[in-house]
């Protein structure tokens, strides 16, 4: 073998080598967060943490409650916005594939998608807090919607394109109206696929934050009122965080794990379900 | 014969073919069977309607979030001007107000966090699209890929305060800058771990489509693996990995939460990269609810408005670009 041969299958293998380890770089960061949460946060859960809400800066203990609770209201309530909506809008898109109409609606679905969060936030404010005449759990919900309206249609949509047309074509021959045939025949088919979408713009918003600090805005106390300021985790995570109150700081922490692990069940859950079913989003 | 004739013969026949097969001796619908055909048409008919509504919503929407934006920054743009944007101070307490300082953030966190992530987010691309594009590794590595972008993105702000602020602190001393820790250098850091997963996944499967007769015709010629790389597969994907760079730039620019706790929030110009400062969105997330006077919170909202055009012009064209690769 010549020189220049050796030479460039040397310069091959290193660059294969120099690959894999930036390529492998990138789960050290992921572990170096998963593990430092972990660690931090585990020591705080326990039944008080859960079931308390948090007690003022220099008495020890209290928990999250308000926090989880608002979480879970919040998310619920902007889920039963996005879900119909962005079902039925991702089923017109599928519908109609190139009616100009369909055309300008994945356009904007497109916008939306890209929108930073925090400008959605400032739009909710506008929209409903300012008219309301103050912060609420509700607008925080229409924000947190928003957000999850793009994965839902185009999960939807995507997931409606690949049936087959001899599904709705056989409905139709036995006399089926075409509703019918959407929410009895073609929804219940891609229900996995739309399911997942569901899923994982719910593990998406979970998270947000900068939608709720003009919207729902946080709540130091206990409160299920969907038309009063609410507290929620991530809202929690951020203003304890960057308080300089060590007992705060462990708060924190603890709700950082709970969150973390929400977040990455569902991501994790809509993962293995997607296998299962083979389904491409 | 003329066309109605043809159509009655068609009728009778038909009629007096049902009637030698017995089946139905009249073809009228009565009573509570032609009701329920009328609601059921009905219905579709409502229910097409709601699809069309829906559809029509989604661009409404967007032309509101457009046009509530513009409204509510009239005050700021009729009172600053378009001098406003390129101001170099920010002092909402003698009412002067600059824009620069975080456009200037804003620029120099997404392009630094672009600098840095890309050649990760590249490499994993190869590494996924080519080099293992099957196998448990793969899965492991485009699994865990995927997880760094489910992250909260307050978690990691939470966790850059409390362990990366320190190790840039540590690091600042030893170059021997001023030594605050938070700033745009921490900031950029976070933020290309947070992208990382963006311009990864896009180029992986760009790099799938390469028609693997280039490949072949290169390796038949005696090329290495790292020559078809280098020559074909990234020539031929280069607007694919450029529109996966343009999608994670256009993230970075609209990033909040994790920027706004370590980056210092100072409205002072930034001297270097590891200097404190602002971004558009961390200093709406902070004075937002603060801002007093009108003109205060116009200019904020006018910050929020340049930020959404900034990003929907990048995110649009990425798409194109994507939209044209895949269609080639």
């Amino acid at each position: 073998m010549n020189a220049l041969l050796k030479y460039r299958i040397a310069k091959s293998k290193t660059l294969h080598v120099l690959t894999s380890v930036l390529a492998f770089a990138c789960v050290l960061p992921l572990m170096a967060i998963l593990s430092f949460i972990i660690k931090a946060g585990i020591t705080k859960i326990n039944w008080h943490f859960l079931v308390n809400i948090p007690k003022p800066v220099g008495e020890a203990g209290g928990g999250i409650a308000n926090a989880l609770l608002g979480t879970l209201i919040i998310i619920a309530v902007a889920a039963a916005i996005a879900i119909p909506v962005g079902i039925l809008c991702g089923v017109y898109l599928s519908e109609n594939k190139n009616s100009r109409l369909a055309n300008w609606s994945r356009l904007c679905v497109d916008i939306l998608q890209g929108v930073p969060s925090i400008v959605i936030g400032i739009v909710a404010y506008f929209w409903l807090v300012k008219p309301l005449g103050g912060f609420s759990a509700f607008s925080g919900s229409v924000a947190l919607a928003m957000m999850m309206l793009p994965i839902v249609i185009r999960s939807t949509e995507e997931t409606l394109k690949l049936l087959p047309d001899s599904l709705k074509e056989a409905a139709f021959a036995l006399g089926t109206p075409f509703h019918r045939v959407i929410l009895k025949v073609i929804i219940p088919c891609g229900i996995s696929g739309i399911l997942s979408g569901v899923m994982l713009s719910v593990a998406r918003v979970a998270g947000e934050t900068a939608p709720l600090l003009f919207t729902a805005f946080g709540n130091p106390y206990l409160s299920a009122n969907i038309t009063k300021p609410m507290q929620s985790l991530p809202l929690l995570i951020f203003n304890y965080a960057t308080s300089p109150y060590n007992d705060w700081h462990d708060l924190a922490w603890g709700a950082s794990f709970i969150l973390l692990v929400f977040v990455l069940l569902l991501n994790i859950s809509t993962k293995l379900m997607t296998k299962k079913w083979k389904v491409q989003l | 014969m003329d066309s109605t004739t043809i159509i009655n013969d068609t009728l009778n026949l038909s009629d007096i073919s049902r009637e030698v097969i017995g089946i139905v001796k009249t073809p009228v619908i009565t009573g509570s069977k032609l009701k329920r055909l009328y609601k059921q048409i009905r219905s579709e008919s409502i229910f097409k309607k709601l699809l069309v509504i829906v559809a029509v919503a989604m661009v409404i929407l967007v032309a509101g979030i457009l046009f509530t934006l513009i409204v509510e920054s009239i005050p700021s743009i009729k009172a600053l001007g378009i001098k406003y944007l390129w101001g170099k101070t920010w002092d909402p307490v003698q009412d002067i107000y600059g824009a620069y300082p975080f456009l200037l953030g804003t620029l120099l966190t997404s392009f630094l966090a672009i600098l840095i992530s890309v050649p990760f987010s590249i490499a994993i691309a190869v590494f996924l699209g080519e080099y293992y594009p099957k196998g448990w590794l793969t899965e492991f590595l485009k699994n865990t890929v995927e997880l760094i972008a489910a992250v909260p993105s307050v978690i990691y702000g939470f966790w850059g305060l409390a362990v990366l602020v320190p190790l840039v602190r540590s690091f600042e001393i030893k170059i021997g800058v001023d030594a605050v820790g938070v700033g745009i250098f921490s900031s950029a850091l976070i933020l290309a771990i947070m992208i990382i997963p963006y311009a990864a996944s896009l180029g992986r499967s760009v790099i799938q489509m390469v028609p693997s007769s280039l490949k072949e015709g290169a390796y038949s010629l005696g090329a290495t693996r790292w020559e078809v790389i280098r020559h074909i597969i990234l020539p031929y994907t280069k607007s694919g990995l450029f529109a996966g760079i343009l999608l994670s730039l256009g993230r970075a620019l609209g990033e909040t939460m994790a920027v706004t706790m370590v980056i210092g929030n100072t409205s002072i110009i930034p001297k270097n990269i590891f200097a404190p400062g602002n971004t558009m969105a961390s200093v709406i997330a902070n004075e937002f609810t603060e801002a007093d006077k009108p003109v205060y919170l116009s200019a904020l909202i006018e910050l929020g408005l340049v930020l959404f055009l900034l990003t929907v012009v990048i995110n649009m064209i990425g798409r194109r670009i994507i939209k044209k690769f895949t269609n080639d």
